[in-house]
């Protein structure tokens, strides 16, 4: 495949379900999701999160991820030219597989989060011989 | 009535909003925008100069060249990604490529001056003006 000019992605503001009780825009991060034999990998783009800043919550199958912003780092910075704006990421996905909650891994590099959810035993593929 | 209270959110609020606005003002001029070009450049000034904010999520220090020289600053670099084989995709919403994106500062830039941080993504180049730039004050006679 070549490779081709990137282009801008603009940043999708969140229309949450609920209301956040802080004010402030929350973004939603591109996500990319792809599935292996043993686990289901989320890798999220969270440009200006650090890895302390990042909460990732699994309740039933609901799997939630916000990450915030330190603005410490804007103090005393008068925009004078702007593409984007920067905010919280958050977002949720309902989980198809059973994961196995005991051993998620994450993993953040260069603003992005990577979380390797790997599937409980009975949700693994298994192959059957036929006699 | 005014707002007393201290809110901790209140400066992420004001950020964004001076950003917004930012955004729809013609500070640079009708038409001369590259608004779509990749990565997306915010541009601050504080008391050394400019600063120039750029996201690249998933970018290797190493992927990113970073060039100077008179007025422009040029930042060209690749993004790629590797999940290995045999992976079934669920959702492909990440873009990859190659960027290439030139900015030109209103003053000639002090190149020896010039500092680029690297941190979570986000590349943040201190660009301050060359000495020739600068204010003289000249004594009247």
């Amino acid at each position: 495949m070549a490779e081709r000019d990137l282009e801008v992605q603009a940043k999708r503001e969140l229309e949450p379900e609920k209301e956040k009780t802080v004010p402030g825009k929350y973004y939603v991060p591109y996500t990319d999701i792809y599935e292996n034999s043993d686990a289901l990998v989320v890798v999220m783009e969270m440009p200006g999160v650090e890895k302390k800043d990042i909460s990732v919550n699994l309740e039933k199958n609901e799997l939630t991820i916000e990450g915030h912003i330190d603005f410490e780092k804007y103090k005393n910075l008068k925009p004078v030219y702007t593409e984007y704006n920067v905010g919280h990421f958050s977002r949720s996905f309902r989980l198809s597989s059973e994961i196995d909650q005991e051993r998620i891994e994450a993993n953040v590099a260069n603003g992005v989060l990577s979380l390797r959810l790997p599937k409980v035993e009975e949700s693994q593929p298994k192959k059957i011989k036929i006699a | 009535m005014a707002n007393t209270l201290s809110n901790p959110f209140d400066p992420l609020l004001g950020l964004q909003r001076a950003l917004d606005t930012a955004m729809s003002s013609d500070w640079f001029g009708v038409g001369t925008s590259s608004r779509g070009s990749f990565p997306p450049i915010n541009v601050f000034q504080d008391e050394g100069g400019y600063v120039v904010v750029a996201e690249l999520p998933g970018v290797a220090r190493d992927d990113i060249d970073v060039k100077i020289h008179k007025n422009q600053v040029r930042l060209v670099g690749k993004k790629t990604r590797d999940y290995g084989e045999g992976v079934s995709v669920h959702r492909r919403e990440r873009e990859i490529g190659h960027f290439d994106r030139t900015l030109t500062t209103p003053f000639q830039i002090d190149v020896d001056e010039v500092k680029a941080e690297y941190r979570d993504g986000v590349l943040a180049l201190h660009v301050p003006p060359a000495e020739s730039e600068k204010p003289r004050s000249i004594s009247v006679q």
